[in-house]
């Protein structure tokens, strides 16, 4: 029997081992050293915040890998040799496989700034950084105030949770506005305000220098490249995320920032596959990154390479881009590209609308000859994606979208709409063009 | 994992401290305890109608001005900071004291309301005394015990309703069921039934009546006696008598093809409204295990069973054998209720067959052939119906899942197995709407494509011990008989995955292995097969 080992047990590892397992009956074993089972990490901040614990965010039962006969292994994969087709671990124990599966996932990004490894200095990616952060900052007596480095998602999420230790936090953020590099200026100019609201400090167009020693090994403060400093007792990096690739170095696997991999999702080496964040596509698909931490691509290239292992090859080919988040109180979904006010493409066109209450807003892209509906943004209002992905792959025109937004309107019922002040909106701003 | 405080101090550190506000909110509401915990133990107040009044006011101004301390100020949004760091919501020393001290009231209330003044010669004493006032104001009688029980629910829906509505007040779904279970519980269940009784002379008398509390949930409503008062109440009583039946039979199952069972469970009942405002802080304790659900839908139907049984045995004792007297005599009443349950046996498993899991088709039909037997027993044998004196079930059945099982512990053990354990484990009701929501419904909670991404919160804050999660990361429509329609998962989700809705009943149920956003051939294939 086939021996299928996966290293790394997040949403791609795992979806592959499930699907490994529902159309094959291939030995599977899963390896991290991170947790014993599967855990949801985008909820990581919950547990902080009191609304969950640790064992919530298991989206299985324990029974449940017993049941599927998929093994799970506890252990570090120190060193990979692909051509014994052996791992070791980190125990000094091997193991031998027929089919690797390398889904390591991301570690967060350092920049080689002073002061780094200082004691209370971290991420927030892995479950041993939510242990770390306990004892970072467990509350607003041991760290009254906290730095965070970088407005990114994972940024706002420490924040959020910071806050309700009512820990003070100040934010650095690189952009003239938070995640200005990805929302368009008016999205962005609103999440800006509402964090703002919550209390936390935003330092708009300020960059990290030095982290400063308090003369025992911890964080005193910090140094912005403009030349403030800063106090304050614990430092989150969230200036994003790269692969976790670091034990192939020695390894004969091909990697840049990440591993790469061709569309089937094949590193250089048969019987080798990278998926999830670690993987990094050769060529990009269509406007995608070639690396992309997100949950659902992790999961997608899981079902994708499954099937692949199980002989019938598919290529990865996700559809059209969306994903969702949610700062503090605001949630955020984006369906097709919309593209920040400084990168979008020279044919993009936005239309935005924003609510009188500052907590809702929308922007449309579409293209500025043909009118081709390209993407949207929703800040406060929920959209359905299938309608949306249905859109954007029919290539209806923006005014198609616009005069039929309520079909896509996902809110929960009796939700006051919107669609009609959108409308009218849309219309004026368009004779205003005309 | 936390190093949060899990002592039995009221306040620890943020998020689990409370304010001043709320200090003074928890003093207040306290202290209208305190009256009625007096007036338990026969301090005689001087001016009832006074203390009453104080009691009572303090009591819902206390939780009043928690909740103003708790939500004023702050942003509109999901509220769940510390909810497992707070000994009160996470199974700690407050959690016990409470759980204990609402068994022990449930206990003396169900089982000795002497203790509490209530006097079968003579005046009433102590906290039933106090209540007096307040009794002869609305019906002009001395208050029962269950007169001061059905005021103090009502004063918890209200006042709680209250805190749900701040809590939830930028939820529109959440705010207008809130107002539909305060109006219910205020108007149906405690001044209707109240003002009825007014009405009652010498000639006339007509059952106390909660019109929207309907059999099997309300599993007395076709007693001898009850029966006997409707039809010899004239026009009025032969009405609410149909209207009774009717419930059950037309206005329940066209309500819940339309709406979901949520119509009922989480708008109009009573439970369900005391579970949806005092019981709130305690949603996220129910059991998510597939075991626990397991039990829950062998001992639920059970119940459903059993209290068939029992109203089948209880009517047809004073049912007549003479047909020249009445048509409705007893075997007509008993085989009538045979081939109503083999036709809707018939019809599930004809329709819905395939969509009955191994386990529910056992159940359903060993439960078809125990009934029938048993009605087949009688009928051989002479003997009493059912093998055990009708009465006798009765009080069974009322003692069992009347008292203990719907008060005991499905309310007095909120704050430590969750707020709907009588709802989801032992209510008939909920059973029946169950069944039809899940068969015959176009409710559902729908997936939005590939949003989710497995968090949690859903499952977490589901009252109905429901792994919402287990369906949203698939991608499919939650359909569940036991689903509530409350609205929390779809509140709490950090995506927008998860939307309560009444649509077409084709595809309701969408069974799927890939998610949308991936490569639709690949969704094709694999969902295909």
């Amino acid at each position: 029997m086939e021996h299928v080992v996966i290293v790394g047990n997040g949403i791609a590892g795992v979806t592959a081992a499930r699907h490994i397992r529902k159309h094959s009956d291939k030995e599977i074993t899963i390896i991290s050293a991170e947790s014993d089972y599967f855990f949801s990490r985008t909820a990581l901040m919950y547990v902080f915040m009191g609304h969950m614990r640790f064992k919530d965010l298991k989206p299985y039962e324990d029974h449940f890998w017993t049941k599927n006969r998929i093994n799970l292994k506890n252990a570090y994969v120190e060193h990979i040799n692909t051509d014994s087709q052996t791992l070791h671990l980190a125990q000094g124990e091997k193991i031998n496989y027929d089919i690797l599966v390398l889904a390591t996932g991301s570690v967060p990004a350092t920049y080689g700034w002073e002061g780094q490894d200082l004691k209370g200095v971290q991420g927030l990616v892995s479950k041993q950084d939510l242990e770390l952060l306990e004892k970072n900052a467990p509350n607003n007596e041991v760290c009254p105030k906290a730095m965070i480095v970088g407005g990114g998602l994972i940024g706002v999420e420490l924040a959020e949770m910071l806050h309700t230790r009512k820990i003070e936090v100040t934010m650095l953020v690189r952009e003239h506005d938070f995640w200005a590099g990805v929302l368009p200026d008016g999205d962005a100019k609103m999440i800006s305000r509402h964090i703002k609201s919550h209390g936390i400090e935003l330092l708009h167009e300020e960059e990290l220098d030095t982290i400063l020693d308090d003369g025992k090994g911890n964080v005193a403060g910090i140094l912005t490249k403009s030349g403030q400093k800063i106090d304050c007792n614990l430092v989150g990096l969230t200036t994003g995320v790269k692969p976790q690739i670091d034990f192939l170095k020695d390894s004969k696997l091909e990697t840049d920032k990440g591993i790469l991999v061709n569309r089937m999702l094949e590193t250089n080496v048969k019987n080798v596959y990278a998926i999830g964040d670690c993987a990094q596509q050769r060529e990009p698909i269509g406007l995608r990154k070639v690396v992309e931490a997100v949950w659902y691509t992790g999961r997608m290239m899981g079902e994708t390479v499954a099937q692949t292992i199980c002989g019938k090859p598919f290529e990865y080919d996700p559809g059209n881009w969306f994903n969702s988040a949610k700062f503090f109180d605001i949630e955020y979904q984006t369906y097709g590209w919309v593209f920040s006010t400084k990168n979008k493409k020279e044919y993009e066109q936005h239309f935005h609308w924003k609510h009188a209450d500052d907590t809702k807003c929308i922007t449309i892209a579409y293209h500025n000859e043909t009118g081709e509906f390209l993407g949207i943004n929703t800040f406060g209002i929920r959209m359905r994606h299938e309608v949306l992905d249905r859109w954007l792959s029919e290539k209806r025109h923006i005014d198609y979208v616009i005069s039929n937004l309520k079909q896509a309107n996902f809110d929960p019922e009796f939700y006051k709409s919107y669609e009609s002040q959108i409308q009218k909106e849309f219309e004026n701003k368009k004779t205003l063009q005309v | 994992m936390s190093t949060i405080q899990r002592d039995m101090s009221l306040t620890g550190q943020p998020p689990a401290s409370i304010n001043t506000i709320q200090k003074v909110g928890t003093v207040l509401g306290v202290g209208g305890l305190l009256i009625l915990l007096l007036a338990g133990f026969n301090l005689n107040f001087p001016d009832k109608s006074l203390w009453l009044s104080i009691a009572l006011t303090s009591l819902f101004g206390g939780i009043v001005v928690f909740t103003y301390g708790a939500y004023s100020g702050k942003h509109e949004g999901i509220k769940n900071d510390g909810v497992w760091f707070k000994s009160i919501s996470s199974r700690g020393f407050l959690a016990w004291v409470a759980g204990l001290a609402l068994t022990g009231f449930y206990v003396i209330l169900y089982f000795k309301a002497g203790w509490l003044g209530l006097n079968t010669e003579g005046e009433n004493t102590g906290l039933i005394a106090l209540f007096d006032p307040l009794s002869n104001l609305l019906s002009g009688n001395p208050a029962s015990q269950w007169f001061v029980y059905g005021t103090l629910y009502t004063i918890a829906i209200l006042a709680f309703g209250i805190k749900f509505f701040w809590k939830y007040r930028h939820n529109r779904y959440e705010k207008l069921r809130t107002l539909s279970v305060m109006f219910f519980q205020t108007a149906f269940a405690f001044l209707i039934p109240e003002f009825m009784a007014r009405l009652n002379s010498d000639s006339f008398k007509l059952p106390y009546y909660d019109l929207k509390n309907i059999w099997p949930l309300n599993y007395y409503n076709f007693e001898q006696y009850r029966v006997d008062e409707f039809i010899s109440a004239g026009t009025i009583g032969i009405t609410l008598l149909l209207f009774g039946i009717a419930s059950i039979f037309i206005i329940t199952p066209i309500l819940t093809y339309k709406y979901g069972k949520r119509w009922y469970c989480s708008w109009v009942c009573g439970c369900g409204g005391l579970a949806e405002t005092a019981g709130d802080p305690f949603r996220h304790l129910s059991d998510k295990s597939t075991f626990a659900w397991k039990v829950e839908r062998w001992v639920v139907h059970s119940v459903l069973v059993f209290v068939v049984v029992m109203t089948t045995a209880v009517v047809s004792t004073y049912l007549g054998y003479d047909p020249e007297k009445y048509w409705l005599t007893k075997d007509v009443f008993l085989i009538g209720v045979g081939i109503f349950l083999t036709l809707l046996f018939a019809a599930i498993w004809f329709f819905k067959k395939e969509e009955l899991q191994q386990d529910a088709r056992y159940g359903a039909i060993g439960y078809l052939v125990i009934v029938l037997a048993l009605i087949g027993i009688h009928y051989a044998s002479g003997s009493t119906l059912f093998l055990i004196d009708a009465e006798t079930l009765r009080s069974i059945y009322a003692f069992l899942i009347g008292a203990i099982f719907s008060g005991v512990i499905g309310t007095g053990f909120y704050p430590i197995f969750g707020n709907r354990v009588w709802c989801r484990f032992g209510c008939p009701m909920a059973a029946i709407l169950g069944l039809q929501q899940r068969l015959f419904s176009k409710f559902r909670i729908t997936t939005n494509g590939g949003q989710c991404i497995s968090c949690g919160n859903c499952s977490s804050y589901c009252e109905m011990g429901i792994d919402v999660r287990a369906y949203a990361q698939k991608g499919e429509n939650i359909v569940r008989a036991s689903c509530v329609g409350c609205g929390i998962c779809s509140a709490v989700c950090p995506r927008g995955v998860l939307k309560l809705e009444n649509g077409s009943t084709e595809k309701r149920i969408n069974s799927r292995e890939i998610l949308l956003g991936n490569d639709v051939d690949l969704m094709d294939y694999v969902n295909q097969h």
